[in-house]
């Protein structure tokens, strides 16, 4: 357990120094929530974490919305990217991906295709 | 002559490769493409089928056609993905690289399946990308230029309906202009490295820029498969929703399958009634009527069960629900340090440990899947039932307990939820020892859930089917005459009081164990059905029927051999016998499987010897207990 709040300690400081408000880890999120992947880190569980992650689909820009959770300890999570494609993961695996707010209502009238990056 | 010129041509078949990310619609492409003619084999060391078939071109040229496991990149993760790799590659022994790759992706689900499509086209092999499940796409009100796509991607570009025959014509024809060409070096294929995630982000970057460009119209997201993981993915809902399809999955097995199974039984009797009228007296007909038909009659019977196991299990995977039980069982699989995944081969094992063995070819971590391939023969296996049953009806009375709720039937729950939990406990206790560290994240696609496609679903089954029977035809047929022999040699003397099995090699054996077997409460008729029932463990009722001097011709050996048991053994002895029979590691093709999928006798070995020693416990532990209860 030690080792899990570690990791979400962790991943809160991630989002304090990438500086944007409203900032959260993925593995926080409430279920029915949505936002937009600001970061995917190799912090958390190294680049291979991170390389499942971004060919999950969790890359920055992408729209993610939690919709499930399990029973017991709401663990894992079901989470949709981008209105497409459904992922199941876990809640420890799920910090590495900092998510921050949708912001602009266009892409949530027309779902898909269309995103920004946090980079460019 | 001929045969050169045959060699020569099989060498000259052009070789497709198909290749596409999970979910793609892949398989059914395949088995559209190929008519369902079809051959299995494993790749060399490892137990990931080979799939191959055959397709005619529009100008009649033969093609084989391979079905690479669906992989999201190129960067494998599992055994089986390695395999798609080292294909593409080139690199995988006893493969020449193939002549074209077909990349299959799922039209409504683009953005996520082109990355693996690029990922292709930077080997610079001749490829053609097939967008599969066009029709859905188009319903949903999508629309792609498939020209700009091909034109900005440079490689030719088709759309696919795979459940029509129809639908694959375009790619027919495309596969038969791309062999036109002449011959393309190796490519690029030498350079390949895994992509980074800097790569990855750049694929990502690329395939969004594609689409702008590609893209005309998109289509609306798919709505039932949300509404219906609402209520089937629902915290409290769905386990119970799991646990009632599981239910009813059991149900079926037992009460479906009882029909073709007498069917079966009646079809054998009469088969031994017809021999054993019209054959002489002879050591021949002895070893074809109570070695041959009585030991494969008595196997055979268990091919409904596993069949109808088996097309739930199939039903489900198709549907797409497989992947939700995953997701509902992995909080609970990791608390034992398995992945939620580990759910599916381990349902699998129900039927067989064999084919639950191959399924944890998909768990990606190596200890993992190690851990669950090492629990799996604890499953309550459909060859355990028969020894079950017989017990059961021979010392549990057929009273009701609680409201209808059978004694019988409850028992044989008990032996069930016993496999489980030992199962659970031991991989918790692996975890922490022996196979400690590492584990894996879950990140499974849970796609949309849609219709199992029949064809699908009846070559999955046939498939099952085969591999039973050919199991059958080998170890479990050798093994049947190998006993009947160690059981009728040597005679008995003249004038013996015991059985004639008592004074046989296997006689010998059984006794010989007898002493060490005492302390569980096993007599030596049980240690000698035992050793047989080692190599399978259904030969054992067949054996018992053997030292209890049950010839088979007095028509259903289980009933007389029931009325026997329940006269000749104690309670203690057929309770030991019960906790015996659910770890004992008795199947020589399950140890056979899991050296085929380690790769070494290392772990197969330590399988046997930690089941043996639970088997014993187990019994031990269980024989004291009833005889300290009165069941002595």
């Amino acid at each position: 357990m030690n080792n899990h709040s570690e990791q979400e300690r962790q991943a809160f400081a991630l989002g304090q120094a990438v500086g944007l408000g409203f900032t959260q880890p993925l593995g926080q999120m409430r279920r029915g929530s949505a936002g937009r992947v600001l970061a995917v880190s190799s912090e958390m569980g190294g680049h291979d974490i991170e390389r499942g992650l971004l060919e999950m689909g969790f890359v920055e820009g992408a729209r993610v919305e939690v919709l499930h959770h399990g029973f017991l300890g709401q663990d894992p999570l079901a989470v949709r990217i981008n209105q497409t494609m459904t992922i199941a993961l876990r809640r420890c695996e799920a910090n590495a991906v900092l998510v921050g707010p949708l912001h602009d209502s266009a892409v949530e009238a027309k779902p898909g295709l269309t995103l920004e990056y946090a980079s460019s | 002559m001929t045969a050169v010129t045959l060699a020569t041509e099989e060498v000259r078949l052009a070789r497709i490769a198909l290749v596409g990310p999970p979910n793609s619609g892949k398989t059914t492409l395949f088995n559209t493409l190929t008519g369902g003619r079809q051959k299995t084999a494993n790749y060399p060391g490892v137990t990931v089928e080979r799939k191959s078939g055959r397709l005619r071109t529009p100008v009649g040229r033969t093609v084989e056609l391979l079905d690479l496991p669906g992989s999201y990149s190129l960067r494998a993760r599992s055994p089986d993905e390695a395999i798609t790799r080292d294909v593409v590659l080139g690199r995988q022994a006893r493969e020449a690289l193939p002549d074209a790759v077909v990349c299959v992706t799922d039209a409504t689900n683009l953005n996520q399946h082109l990355r693996l499509l690029l990922e292709l086209r930077q080997l610079g092999r001749p490829l053609i990308l097939a967008l599969n499940m066009m029709d859905i796409a188009q319903k949903r009100g999508c629309q792609i230029s498939l020209e700009a796509l091909s034109r900005h991607l440079g490689i030719p570009v088709v759309t696919t309906v795979a459940m029509r025959k129809n639908g694959v014509q375009d790619l027919l024809s495309q596969i038969d202009t791309l062999l036109n060409q002449p011959p393309v070096a190796s490519g690029a294929t030498a350079d390949w490295v895994e992509p980074t995630p800097e790569a990855i982000r750049a694929y990502h970057r690329e395939v969004e820029q594609l689409l702008r460009e590609a893209v005309v119209q998109e289509g609306a997201p798919e709505r039932l498969t949300r509404q219906l993981d609402r209520v089937l993915l629902h915290p409290m809902v769905g386990p119970l929703i799991l646990l009632g399809l599981l239910f009813l999955m059991f149900q079926a097995v037992f009460s479906w399958a009882e029909a073709p199974m007498d069917w079966i039984d009646g079809g054998m009797a009469s088969l031994q009634a017809l021999l054993s009228e019209h054959m002489a007296d002879s050591l021949l007909k002895s070893l074809l009527i109570d070695g041959v038909i009585a030991g494969v009659g008595g196997v055979v019977i268990f091919l409904p069960q596993i069949l109808i196991l088996f097309l739930f299990i199939l039903l489900l995977e198709d549907s797409g629900y497989m992947t939700r039980a995953a997701f509902l069982m992995d909080r609970l699989m990791s608390a034992v340090g398995l992945n939620g995944r580990a759910f599916i081969p381990l349902l699998s094992s129900f039927a067989c440990a064999i084919p639950g063995i191959m399924a944890a070819r998909t768990i990606a971590h190596p200890l993992d899947r190690l851990t669950t391939i090492l629990i799996a023969p604890l499953m309550t296996c459909s060859a355990r039932l028969p020894v079950y049953v017989l017990l059961i009806a021979a010392f549990i009375p057929n009273t009701t307990v609680w409201g209808g709720i059978g004694l019988q039937g409850l028992v044989m729950f008990g032996l069930y939820a016993t496999g489980i939990v030992g199962a659970l406990v031991m991989a918790g206790v692996l975890r922490l020892t022996l196979l400690r560290g590492g584990r894996q994240p879950l990140l499974m696609e849970l796609p949309s859930y849609k219709w199992p496609n029949p064809v699908n679903v009846l070559l999955g089954l046939l498939e099952r089917a085969r591999i039973f029977m050919r199991r059958i035809g080998t170890i479990i047929l050798s093994v049947l005459v190998l006993l009947w022999f160690l059981s009728t040699f040597p005679a008995p003397p003249v004038g013996a009081t015991e059985p004639p099995i008592y004074y046989s090699l296997a006689g010998l054996i059984g006794r010989g164990l007898e002493p060490l077997l005492a302390p569980i409460g096993f007599n030596w008729q049980i240690a000698i059905a035992l050793v047989p029932g080692l190599a399978a463990r259904e030969v054992a009722v067949a054996a018992l029927g053997t030292v209890y001097a049950l010839s088979s011709d007095e028509g259903t050996v289980t009933e007389a051999l029931t009325a026997t048991l329940a006269h000749d053994w104690t309670l203690a002895t057929a309770l030991a016998l019960l906790a015996w029979y659910v770890f004992a590691p008795q199947c020589l093709a399950t140890l056979a499987a899991a050296r085929r999928e380690t790769n070494s006798w290392r772990w197969p070995t330590f399988m046997f010897v930690y089941l043996m020693v639970l088997a014993y416990l187990a019994a031990f532990v269980t024989y004291r207990v009833a005889l300290a209860m009165g069941g002595g």
